[in-house]
């Protein structure tokens, strides 16, 4: 698409086609598709298996997370808990998100070992399915769909994981001297055709949380928020974050925070 | 063992609309792995819809059918509690049938 505006100008002087106008347009028909989709929605087949996954008795411990694992509702209650999170988690002593706190149901109450779920968090783009860990934040997420974001800030706990996210998001660092706020603070910014929301903002950061766990449609693969982040990372040129790391719960803290009070409509669906 | 679909069917007026998730590769054929091999095809090749106990849809699929297909349909002639029966088999002779009622 880029080639053909460049042809075109190249060939004709007096006809020039503004380039903001050309995104509009694009944006406005990508939205269309997006609507549609959003109704037959692929990550719901990863919902499904997650419920399966969430349900059954599994790891050494042989048990279920529906009748151990606790997301801040009461134990095995998943309705209203992705958009409550994160959350300080008196029996873990830390603030968690949604996908850390299940990796800590998963082993300490049933068992598994860390490094084994950290060995591949995140579905590959050939791979044909996604980690557990991907279909069950995908079944808590959907559980909380056309509920409001309601992360409690008023827990110190947890405002302080906002405040270091907020500081971490605007920390310049790499061989671009790159912050997550260079392509993400500030209103109209864009890689390429893809418009970039500003996460400083209530609009944006929804666009953010709304967007992760989603189902992308190029190759087909269902990722959650901690690879968005990770993948941020990567494209700044640091490292990678630890898999379901502090770090990672503070930036989600920091975007679930400016989104608060706003309509969550389940897991995404991005192009 | 194939996993399940995911069948939506409601009435509009007096038209139901029908959708349908697929879980599956939907391999073409022409990708190569990380070792460079080729990754063998494997798509749905067929597919049947019943509604009401009438056949409705009768088709051959392909490889440029996307992974975990959306298939998606208007129709008339149906009725709240019919029975939605919607079934695929793949080039490898996988098959998978579930059922919905339209609502």
């Amino acid at each position: 698409m880029k080639r053909s505006i460049v042809m075109a100008t190249a060939l004709t002087v007096t006809w020039s086609l503004p380039a903001a106008a050309q995104t509009k347009d694009a944006n406005a028909e990508f939205e269309k598709f997006r609507a549609e989709m959003e109704e037959s929605n692929p990550a719901e087949l990863f919902e499904l298996k997650g419920e399966e996954l969430w349900k059954a008795k599994r790891g050494p411990k042989n048990v279920s997370l529906a009748e151990s694992c606790d997301l801040g509702q009461g134990i095995g209650k998943v309705e209203g808990a992705w958009v409550k999170m994160p959350r300080y988690f008196a029996d873990a002593d830390a603030v968690m998100d949604g996908e850390r706190r299940i990796v800590w149901c998963m082993t300490e109450k049933q068992g598994f070992k860390f490094a084994d779920i950290a060995k591949k968090p995140f579905q590959g783009a050939n791979d044909n399915n996604a980690p557990d860990i991907t279909n069950l934040v995908t079944y808590v997420a959907s559980a909380s769909k056309n509920m409001k974001f309601d992360m409690p800030l008023h827990d110190d706990k947890v405002r302080d994981a906002y405040e270091t996210g907020k500081a971490m998001a605007a920390y310049r660092a790499g061989p671009y001297d790159f912050s997550c706020n260079t392509c993400h603070g500030a209103d109209g910014k864009r890689i390429r055709m893809q418009n970039l929301p500003n996460l400083s903002s209530p609009e944006g950061a929804l666009r953010g949380v709304q967007g992760w766990p989603g189902y992308r449609m190029t190759g087909g693969v269902m990722l959650t928020s901690q690879w968005r982040m990770n993948d941020c990372f990567r494209q700044q040129r640091f490292p990678e974050p630890k898999y379901a790391s502090q770090a990672v719960t503070n930036l989600i803290a920091y975007m679930t925070g400016n989104a608060n009070g706003q309509m969550y409509k389940g897991p995404g669906i991005k192009r | 063992m194939a996993d399940p679909m995911k069948i939506r069917a409601q009435m509009k007026g007096d038209v139901a609309e029908i959708r349908i998730l697929m879980s599956h590769a939907m391999e073409t054929g022409q990708r190569k792995d990380a070792a460079g091999n080729t990754v063998p095809a494997h798509f749905i090749q067929s597919i049947t819809i019943d509604v009401g106990g009438k056949r409705v849809v009768d088709g051959q699929t392909g490889t440029a059918i996307s992974r975990n297909p959306v298939f998606g349909f208007k129709m008339k002639g149906a009725k709240a509690g019919d029975k939605v029966v919607v079934n695929w088999v793949d080039n490898k002779g996988d098959k998978r049938t579930d059922e919905a009622t339209v609502a």
